[in-house]
């Protein structure tokens, strides 16, 4: 949990249900043995509640030193089940943090100049769209 | 780890006085206070003597006391059973979710209702409850204490007017009953609920004040126990802890009030200590001695409470994460918060066995835990 400075990726992503939010930090660099791309490292920084914050904080294990195209295999239920288990009311909190990574992962592509999944582009869309909303929420008055 | 109880205002613990007084009702006193036989008079008498003291602490009569399952049942008693089709009944935003629920249901039901607005501080203005009156106005309903942010209510002005215009007064007293002084016949109230787990008697009982002369329609039919009013074999050891715990309450009130207000000040002064942090509700005596309410900026109250749990202390929060519908509390919103703000928030209600040594355990735990919850928080001081 936390910052990094100078991150290659950074994804901000709220939660419309009860105004949670979560700014995703990834590193990228290349595995050594492979020369693979892979996420170095990841942090998150997490306004909710404590389920919110052990799934974003169990996303970052589940993805680091995993391949970009790994990292955007992971699912909300994965996430989950990494924690444990959650109760129905606190499942959105583990969409939250894979959709975290997914936009870290977007902002990356698009500072670097490459090429972006045709779905990636489409769930960054869905994704911004909510941000804002909750970002008018948060901020209200 | 060392347990910390802050949380008083959810519940108390039962009073050992209490628990030795309601303990024979469980074994050789069992009768059926409706039974002619010599138990059911053992269990009459017992359940008679506590309506006697229950009245006496709000200056009412013992057969206006209604006892039944709490201040839930008594709030819907209190509102369903006095207002029909066709009329108008005031409240307020920020009532116990037990009347609001409650006013909701009657407005599906043809029920026309009101709800004030409040000030900063939680306040309901009576010049607004004076405007909202109308011809068919049968009822108004607002809370004596406020049960998140500690707000006293001028009860006694909204009982004056009420009582001018011939409109019937419910207050849930809930939060107020056995801490402060509650007076029915001063204060004008028609109908008051009151319960026995707030002030260290048994969970699931209660009561409701109904003044003289009120006509009810009861929630719940059956025997003609509690004057028709509510049916059901009395409760007659969580009754008579009832009882127990008013003259217990009764007799330390004053005390009381010092002892924990003094603590209560000393907690939110140096709590406010902790940058972009403020206090929920009023200041001074509009305020419940034993709550304190604090926003934390940045934050989240679930997380919080958890981190406080995590080192012995227990408390509560408004925030939408721990509510079951996601939504941050309507008090919090009502007394006009953001949704970040509700977010955070941190209720702590001190009590009978509160010491100072807990409140400078908790004033010492509680920054570091804010501190790190900021750090992780993608939210911060622009």
């Amino acid at each position: 949990m936390g910052r990094i400075e100078n991150a290659d990726g950074v994804g901000k992503v709220g939660n419309p249900q009860c105004g949670d939010l979560m700014q995703v930090y990834i590193k990228v660099g290349k595995n050594r043995q492979y020369g693979k791309e892979i996420i170095k490292d990841v942090k998150v920084q997490t306004f909710g509640c404590i389920a919110a914050i052990a799934t974003s904080s169990a996303t970052t294990e589940m993805v680091k030193g995993k391949t970009i195209e790994e990292a955007l295999k992971l699912t909300k239920e994965g996430v989950r089940d990494k924690v444990g288990g959650l109760p129905a009311i606190k499942f959105h909190c583990s969409v939250l943090a894979v959709d975290g990574i997914k936009e870290a992962i977007y902002d990356f592509l698009k500072k670097a100049g490459r090429p972006v999944p045709d779905d990636l582009e489409k769930e960054h869309e869905r994704i911004s769209r909510v941000v804002k909303e909750v970002e008018k929420r948060v901020h209200a008055h | 780890m060392k347990k910390i109880y802050m949380d008083y205002a959810a519940t108390t613990p039962v009073d050992p006085e209490v628990l030795k007084a309601m303990r024979p009702f469980f074994s050789r006193r069992y009768g059926n206070a409706s039974s002619l036989h010599s138990f059911g008079q053992d269990a009459r008498k017992a359940v008679e003597g506590a309506r006697e003291i229950v009245a006496g602490m709000i200056n009412a009569e013992p057969g206006e006391i209604i006892f039944l399952s709490g201040g839930s049942e008594a709030d819907n008693l209190a509102v369903k059973g006095s207002v029909k089709q066709g009329n108008h009944m005031i409240t307020t935003a920020i009532e116990h979710p037990a009347v609001l629920r409650a006013c909701e249901y009657l407005e599906k039901n043809g029920v026309e209702v009101t709800y004030l607005p409040v000030d900063r501080d939680g306040f309901v203005s009576v010049q607004d409850l004076k405007d909202a009156m109308r011809k068919e106005t049968k009822l108004v309903s607002v809370m004596f204490v406020n049960n998140e942010i500690g707000t006293i209510e001028p009860i006694e002005d909204i009982g004056k007017i009420c009582r001018q215009k011939g409109v019937l007064f419910h207050t849930d007293a809930v939060q107020a009953f056995g801490k402060i002084p509650v007076d029915v016949k001063k204060m004008n109230i028609d109908m008051l609920s009151g319960s026995g787990h707030k002030i260290y008697g048994p969970k699931g009982v209660g009561f409701l004040y109904v003044r003289k002369g009120i006509g009810l329609a009861p929630l719940i039919h059956g025997g003609s126990q509690e004057n028709s009013r509510r049916a059901g074999t009395e409760n007659a050891a969580g009754i008579v802890g009832l009882g127990k715990a008013c003259e217990i309450a009764k007799e330390n009130m004053d005390l009381e009030q010092e002892r924990i207000g003094k603590l209560r000040d000393y907690l939110i002064e140096n709590a406010l200590k902790i940058p972009d942090t403020g206090l929920n509700g009023p200041r001074g005596e509009g305020r419940i001695y034993n709550n304190a309410n604090f926003s934390f900026s940045f934050i989240e109250g679930e997380a919080l409470v958890m981190r406080l749990d995590d080192r012995g202390i227990a408390a509560s929060t408004g925030s939408a994460c721990s509510s079951k519908n996601l939504k941050p509390s309507h008090v919090l919103t009502g007394i006009g918060l953001t949704h970040e703000q509700a977010h955070g928030s941190l209720r702590v209600s001190l009590g009978r066995h509160t010491t100072r040594e807990e409140v400078d355990y908790f004033l010492k735990v509680l920054p570091g835990i804010v501190k790190d919850l900021r750090r992780i928080s993608p939210l911060g001081r622009k």
